[in-house]
């Protein structure tokens, strides 16, 4: 269902709205003040209720993320905010660093109390200059204001927040490769356990949460835990809150909207994005990112050993609540929760040769199946564009793709293999007409 | 002549160094620190310069180097034009926009115009999909661009003094 609300965006496009005046205004940083004042387990208690599902696309829960850090601190600890938003279609992380950059400050000085660090790095894409400007500006606000510091909101427990820069590597999204990163390494993923609660960022135990995560913090202690998660649809997922979608590709309105979590993909393209640009056909729909499968708008939802999916067995995909457990149900994946639309005027044989260039493009080289994988399948995809493969060639992808998944250190290798899987499987046709008719009907992306 | 930052650049340096708790961290905030300093590139000079400061291995500074799209390992020319090529941009035209610039600029992608201005590259996602298309001048993002807006930003880049 559509609800649309502005926990998070309530300032965005005003004039100076990303200043601390604003979010004072709207009531800014007594959420901090509220939470530095309890214990430590009480706030992690209290987040764990709220049932924030990670919001940069593996949908694990934050509270108990927060709650695997050693109760002890005998280490330092660290706080570390993956602000390398890099997945195609996604954009979302980016509009709360540009325009309510305290949120994301004010939620990691909750997150880093709540974990025992005393500082928190934000590693931010070093081509998103703006966000880093905006970002180093709030942290000088709340410094000046004495959030931040050695004694924030009057505590005996010092808070610092740095922004630490990327430079240029989508892998390094991936919470192992960003580690590395940030300890001035190559961004290469790290195999888990030891996981990075136990060995993070410079050795010492970290929690690692996406840009919109930690955002999302302030509003629990406004609300309270339990009254945040109920605002969602898929409460009863244990999938709480309010959260940002994402819409891009064929769409009149493309944009990002809050609103609870329990959307559908119709009420994000139809209600929300304006509908399919010159009133066409879906070709198809990727829900979060291009390492989530690509749907067809017929496809049906049919769940049987689930009884919550009931209510939605027999339907459109397009009318599944985006969750993360709904759509995982579903065989798909809620990603980032930024959908991509691609029009009947787009051609999937294009579309995939796209990605997955992207793909082999950003592979950091690790793994074989993976670096080797990714390049054959590009390879073969430039000749099945080209007019020149034949069909054993488009089984070969297939198989290759197949061979990366479950083979790699990290989750890079299952987000390369997703998108080739789904398109030859459910595009197969346009595939096979590229290879014996040198795709000749059909050869753009754009209307 | 062996590479070496300003005075203004020192403080900088110290200040990056104080936000971690070893040198190697600081690592990569000093690459960019030291590519700004020497005309957008990372040379021999400059890897040796970081490996000192830092107590780290020429080879270890290579390898970040050579890993990371953003340092340069090559001069590029006074101005880096990055077109976003990935999906959502190439579903709203991205194609057409990099063959204009190629046109305007008479250089195909990964190439600088002979008189050194404009060096051209494509992106992968740069986060503006519900911009698109897009493309990144610098330190400034153009979004939902036209062919018009891409010539003004292309002779401004070719004609200023």
């Amino acid at each position: 269902m559509l609800k649309q609300t502005t926990y998070l965006t309530k300032n965005y496009g005003k004039p100076d709205g990303f200043k601390l005046a604003a979010y004072e205004q709207s009531g800014g940083y007594k959420s901090a003040k509220k939470a530095l004042g309890m214990p430590r387990e009480a706030v992690v208690e209290e987040v764990k209720k709220a049932h924030i599902r990670g919001r940069g696309g593996a949908g694990f829960d934050c509270g108990t993320k927060w709650s695997f850090m050693p109760k002890e601190v005998k280490k330092p600890h660290y706080l570390v905010v993956n602000a390398d938003e890099g997945e195609p279609g996604t954009f979302k992380d980016r509009t709360i660093m540009e325009q309510n950059p305290h949120a994301l400050i004010e939620g990691a000085i909750i997150g880093c109390y709540g974990i025992g660090a005393h500082a928190c790095y934000i590693y931010v894409r070093d081509e998103l200059h703006l966000s880093k400007d905006r970002l180093w500006a709030a942290i000088a606000e709340a410094k000046a204001k004495g959030y931040l510091g050695k004694t924030p909101f009057g505590r005996p427990y010092e808070i610092e927040i740095y922004v630490h820069t990327g430079a240029g590597a989508y892998i390094c999204g991936e919470e192992t490769a960003l580690l590395e990163s940030l300890g001035g390494k190559r961004g290469e993923p790290r195999l888990k356990p030891p996981f990075p609660a136990q060995f993070g960022a410079f050795g010492f135990p970290s929690t690692v949460n996406n840009v919109e995560t930690i955002a999302s913090v302030p509003t629990v202690f406004e609300l309270g835990g339990d009254a945040f998660s109920r605002l969602s649809d898929l409460h009863h997922f244990n999938d709480g809150g309010v959260r940002l979608f994402g819409v891009s590709g064929h769409v009149n309105k493309p944009g990002i909207f809050e609103c609870a979590v329990g959307l559908t993909l119709r009420e994000l393209i139809y209600d929300l994005g304006g509908g399919v640009q010159g009133d066409r056909e879906i070709l198809g729909v990727i829900p979060g990112g291009s390492s989530c499968p690509v749907h067809l708008p017929d496809e049906v939802v049919n769940i049987e050993h689930d009884e919550r999916f009931a209510p939605y067995n027999g339907k459109s995909i397009l009318d599944l609540p985006l969750g993360v457990d709904t759509f995982r149900g579903a065989g798909s994946m809620l990603g980032t929760c930024c959908a991509i639309v691609m029009s009947d005027a787009a051609d999937p044989v294009l579309a995939l040769h796209n990605v997955m260039r992207f793909y082999r493009h950003e592979s950091c080289g690790q793994c074989t199946p993976c670096r080797e994988g990714c390049g054959w399948i590009e390879r073969i995809l430039d000749k099945v564009v080209a007019g020149t493969a034949s069909i054993e060639e488009l089984d070969l992808v297939s198989e290759i793709a197949s061979n990366i998944t479950g083979n790699t250190i990290c989750a890079f290798g299952d987000g390369a293999a997703q998108p080739a899987l789904a398109f030859i499987r459910k595009y197969r046709k346009h595939f096979e007409d590229y290879i014996l008719n040198g795709g000749k009907q059909q050869r753009t992306l754009v209307i | 002549m062996a590479f070496a930052l300003s005075e203004e650049r020192e403080r900088e340096f110290k200040q990056i160094l104080s936000r971690y708790p070893n040198k190697m961290a600081a690592c990569i905030p000093v690459l960019h620190l030291c590519q700004e300093a020497n005309d957008n590139w990372v040379s021999e000079d400059v890897i040796a310069f970081v490996a000192e400061r830092l107590e780290l291995s020429t080879a270890h500074v290579k390898g970040v180097v050579t890993f990371y799209t953003l340092f340069n390992q090559e001069r590029p020319g006074k101005h880096q034009v990055w077109v976003c090529r990935t999906l959502s941009c190439a579903l709203r035209g991205s194609d057409s926009i990099l063959s204009h610039c190629e046109k305007k600029l008479g250089v195909h992608a990964d190439e600088t115009t002979k008189d050194g201005r404009v060096t051209l590259r494509t992106a992968e996602c740069l986060a503006s999909c519900g911009t698109a298309p897009m493309m990144q001048v610098d330190r400034t993002y153009y979004e939902n661009l036209t062919a018009d807006e891409v010539d003004r930003i292309l002779d401004r880049l070719l004609y200023e003094s």
